[in-house]
């Protein structure tokens, strides 16, 4: 979109397993340290998978006032926290700001499950006058928007969007548009946790989830073992602003510019018809005005089943030539976020154009040499101007996002 | 119990909508609106739920929620209470 004001991420607020504030996501990437563990939030021995990336030490009433408690599913108070975080992050006064001004669009893939879980219980034990009246909400796909919109005077244009992992992507993706329409900040990304045991059945029958029970071998993407993922928990949020609304507020310190995005749909499998993830590639970077050569890493989808491994590496040698752009995948540490895993690879995207410096993916070995791609090992000092994050949503969504250097006047280059 | 307190009610609203940004409960504010007090539609009903599991079928649920103020939802909570030990 050329003429059009930049729109800048100002704010970022990351709750991963791996560490519930920025620089120690960071630092923990960089360092390899694997957050994938056995799952012991309640006794899995008789489950076919195990592991899982839990967040351990979150506290919500050390972060929420206790009036959110009664009211919020797990995943709400880990959306609520990284809102804050983000906020806090992009110094923003926002009662000093036009309310209609600030907009919130989030993703969560699976609703607040441990909630329901719990009336859920309550119902069939003691019978529905013992149900909480906040599950008229907490479950919801759109409480995380709505939440964060109350509790900090945001009355812009809001929305939640669900495309499982792609959903974290389009979130984002959406928060751009209505930046590029006028909205002057909006709050973006994505949270899930659904780590109850109705949580985990429901992952677990999806029949894409990791039976191993070796932590370093469980997720292994683009790798010949590959045979599964590990869920995790958590996300990130962003705030984007636009840069004439930033100019005017005094910011001096940003993160990047989100550059362009785009989501296809496949069509049906069989129907010969090419997959759609190509596709969103080149439309996202003709969103942005960058061109395939200039991309320095790719965050990839990675989900560490073979099929899907191939396909993605098949769309990347479609638009990159072979081994034509370092890919890495630092999420085989906390597990598939579910829409909170695109958002917290956005962060890294940042940080690694901030560092230059690419974290590895961990634990992936051996590719197979058809695949043609360049999968990132160690990590890898390069200097880095523009990123492309990719999520695939199960049946069938497909979304990319162009990340770019940029300060509070626009892109660099 | 056969008579609600403030103090009692102040108890179930921390328990039901807590009490950060919310004005408690108390004699000097018996008479503000629970709006004016910083409780949303859902806290009240999430309250009459609470109570009317907690005295049983002496007390309509959708009665307790149409009460605008503290003193209003005590009144209609003693006198249902009265009512039914008479």
């Amino acid at each position: 979109m050329s003429g059009a004001t930049p729109v800048l991420v100002t704010g970022m607020g990351v709750a991963a397993p791996t560490g519930l504030d920025t620089e120690t996501f960071w630092r923990a990437s960089l360092a390899g340290q694997n957050a994938v563990a056995e799952h012991d939030g309640f006794d899995v021995s008789r489950y076919p998978c195990r592991l899982a990336g839990r967040i351990r030490q979150f506290d919500a009433s050390e972060h929420l006032p206790g009036r959110l408690l009664p009211q919020t599913d797990r995943m709400t108070r880990l959306a609520l926290f990284a809102a804050e975080r983000a906020l806090s992050d992009a110094a923003v006064d926002t009662g000093a700001l036009p309310e209609y001004g600030m907009g919130v669009v989030t993703s969560t893939a699976c609703g607040g499950f441990e909630f329901t879980h719990r009336e859920f219980a309550k119902l069939w034990a003691k019978g529905p006058h013992h149900v909480s009246v906040y599950e008229s909400f907490a479950w919801f796909y759109a409480v995380n928007t709505g939440q964060i919109s109350i509790r900090h005077g945001m009355r812009g244009p809001c929305a939640a969007l669900v495309a499982e992992q792609a959903g974290g992507l389009d979130a984002i993706g959406q928060a751009l548009r209505s930046a590029r329409r006028g909205t002057a900040l909006v709050t973006t990304g994505g949270v899930d946790s659904a780590l109850d045991p109705w949580g985990w059945v429901s992952q677990v029958s999806g029949g894409r989830v990791s039976t191993s029970t070796e932590p370093e071998e469980a997720y292994l993407p683009f790798d010949e073992r590959a045979h599964g993922y590990v869920p995790g928990e958590g996300g990130a949020i962003l705030v984007l602003e636009r840069a004439d609304a930033a100019l005017e507020r005094g910011v001096s310190r940003v993160h990047g510019v989100v550059s362009g995005h785009a989501s296809t749909f496949d069509p049906p499998r069989g129907s010969g018809r090419p997959r759609g993830l190509r596709r969103a590639i080149e439309a996202a970077l003709s969103d942005a005005e960058v061109g395939a050569q200039e991309i320095g890493v790719v965050f990839a989808d990675a989900v560490g089943v073979p099929q899907l491994d191939q396909e993605e590496a098949e769309a990347l040698r479609g638009v990159f030539g072979p081994e034509g752009v370092p890919v890495t995948a630092p999420k085989v540490l906390t597990g598939r976020l579910s829409a909170g895993g695109p958002p917290v690879d956005v962060v890294s995207a940042l940080l690694t154009i901030r560092d230059g410096l690419i974290p590895a993916t961990a634990h992936t070995a051996r590719v197979p040499a058809e695949y043609g791609i360049d999968v990132v090992r160690e990590n890898r000092a390069v200097p880095v101007r523009h990123a492309l994050v990719l999520a695939r949503g199960r049946h069938g969504f497909n979304s990319a996002l162009v990340v770019s250097a940029g300060d509070v006047r626009g892109r660099h280059g | 119990m056969d008579r609600m307190t403030t103090e009692d009610l102040r108890q179930v609203l921390r328990e039901t909508a807590g009490e950060d940004g919310i004005a408690v409960v108390s004699e000097e504010t018996l008479d503000t609106s629970f709006t004016d007090l910083g409780y949303d539609s859902l806290a009240i009903m999430e309250t009459a739920t609470q109570l009317t599991r907690r005295f049983g079928s002496r007390l309509d649920e959708d009665e307790l929620m149409e009460r605008r103020t503290p003193r209003e939802l005590l009144n209609a909570i003693n006198h249902a209470l009265a009512q039914a030990g008479s």
